[in-house]
């Protein structure tokens, strides 16, 4: 049986790691309700946008348009969004997963654009092509970094370096579902699904300038939106699994914790018991 | 019953629910040309371009500077989708005349790789900014 001092030494080693990993899920918890209320806010924005391009997405019919039809190049851009730091569970393991379990791609097709640290690392690991990593978006996303980052897309979409854009985020359904996503992003997709709701709707809808144009202009817009939605999503996801994580891992501390005071008290126990029989014995022995 | 002379506008950004209200007219600047939208407009989607932004309440008047985005107009609702939009008092005077003399200096000294249309947006932005402070 281990001696008294070092099961004391590893309780209070234990309890240590037990009060950061509940500071950490305090923190957590109050950047979650802050990333959440964020996501909610953007939420209305990317719903009256991707109604607006559906309607005239429907209503313009299957043209060829630039952004709609894939790029010439085999190569397929990935925008990864991770988080800069771990301890939070799956979270930065199952983005990465959707794209490395990917059957359907070859690795050397794909170009990642890595936003957080720790989706660089995992693909360059895996030796996938990272292009760039914006790890600082990730901390605090503002809508700036989306524009930029979709006009950089844009660019090389347009310069025919890669012929289908993709985004692999992790969506927020609630505070313990995080769901990884990969969104094709480039050509634009879209449903006829809401077909009968819009009819009426649309029917008379203008277009100033003309459709073509019109797309022109708002499909970078879109995808802006779809890229700014789910780094808010995102972050939100990173926070609710880092509190996941955390709590667990407190719990599994206490229960350490409880484990270790009882063989504590054993060894204790064992002890004092052992010292009154040599007392006794000793006296015995006297007397 | 008398009809009713408002309409419904909302603006939306990224980040927030920037204005909601019952208004009169609303102005603002699309790319073909400045527009002012009253109760029972023709269903309407414009892009927008670096401008003011008017809003008559019934009973006040309120102007924003509006720099990129959409609106879709239906006959009682105009939405405004806005990429970047600034009250007045969340614009910096000094931080726009110094985009603005930006601007104007890149488009005066052109050198081939000058983006014209990127620096033309720049000036009409900072544009639109002093003159909403005015």
């Amino acid at each position: 049986m281990a001696s008294m001092r070092d099961i004391k030494r590893r309780r209070s080693s234990i309890q240590g790691t037990q009060q950061i990993t509940k500071a950490m899920k305090l923190v957590s918890t109050v950047k979650l309700q802050r990333a959440r209320a964020n996501a909610e806010r953007s939420k209305e924005y990317f719903t009256c946008m991707y109604d607006t391009v559906n309607s005239i997405l429907k209503r313009v019919g299957h043209i060829e348009h630039r952004y709609l039809v894939p790029g010439a190049s085999q190569k397929k851009a990935v925008i990864v969004i991770t988080s800069n730091r771990g301890l939070a569970g799956g979270y930065n393991s199952n983005v990465v997963k959707l794209v490395t379990r990917n059957t359907e791609w070859n690795k050397d097709d794909v170009v990642v654009y890595a936003l957080g640290n720790k989706g660089r690392e995992a693909f360059t690991r895996y030796g996938y092509q990272v292009k760039v990593c914006h790890s600082d978006i990730v901390e605090s996303p503002v809508y700036a970094d989306a524009m930029a980052l979709s006009q950089e897309l844009l660019q090389s979409f347009a310069a025919g370096e890669v012929g289908e854009i993709y985004l692999a985020y992790t969506a927020f359904k609630n505070t313990v579902s995080h769901v990884p996503t990969l969104l094709k992003l480039l050509p634009v997709e879209y449903t006829d699904e809401t077909e009968e709701k819009a009819e009426k709707a649309e029917a008379i809808m203008n277009f100033e300038p003309e459709d073509v144009e019109a797309l022109d202009l708002i499909l970078p817009k879109y995808m802006t939106s779809l890229i700014y939605g789910a780094l808010m999503e995102s972050v939100a996801s990173e926070n609710g699994a880092r509190m996941q994580a955390m709590d667990s891992a407190t719990s599994n501390a206490e229960e350490m914790i409880n484990d270790l005071a009882l063989k504590y008290n054993r060894a204790r126990q064992g002890s004092i018991t052992q010292e009154l029989t040599e007392i006794i014995a000793g006296a015995e022995a006297l007397g | 019953m008398a009809e009713k002379n408002t309409f419904l506008l909302r603006i939306i950004t990224p980040d927030r629910l920037f204005y909601e209200g019952q208004v009169e007219m609303v102005e603002f600047n699309t790319t073909e040309g400045e527009i002012g939208v009253l109760p029972g407009h023709i269903p309407l989607t414009v892009i927008l371009k670096p401008g003011i932004l008017n809003i008559y309440e019934p009973e006040a008047e309120k102007h924003a500077a509006l720099h990129a985005g959409f609106a879709e107009i239906l006959q009682d609702q105009v939405t405004i989708l806005a990429e970047i939009i600034e009250w007045p008092s969340e614009i910096d005077q000094e931080r726009a005349s110094a985009a603005k003399a930006r601007a104007e200096d890149r488009l005066r000294s052109k050198t081939p790789e000058t983006d014209i249309a990127r620096a033309e947006t720049a000036l009409q932005r900072a544009v639109a900014r002093i003159e909403l402070l005015k």
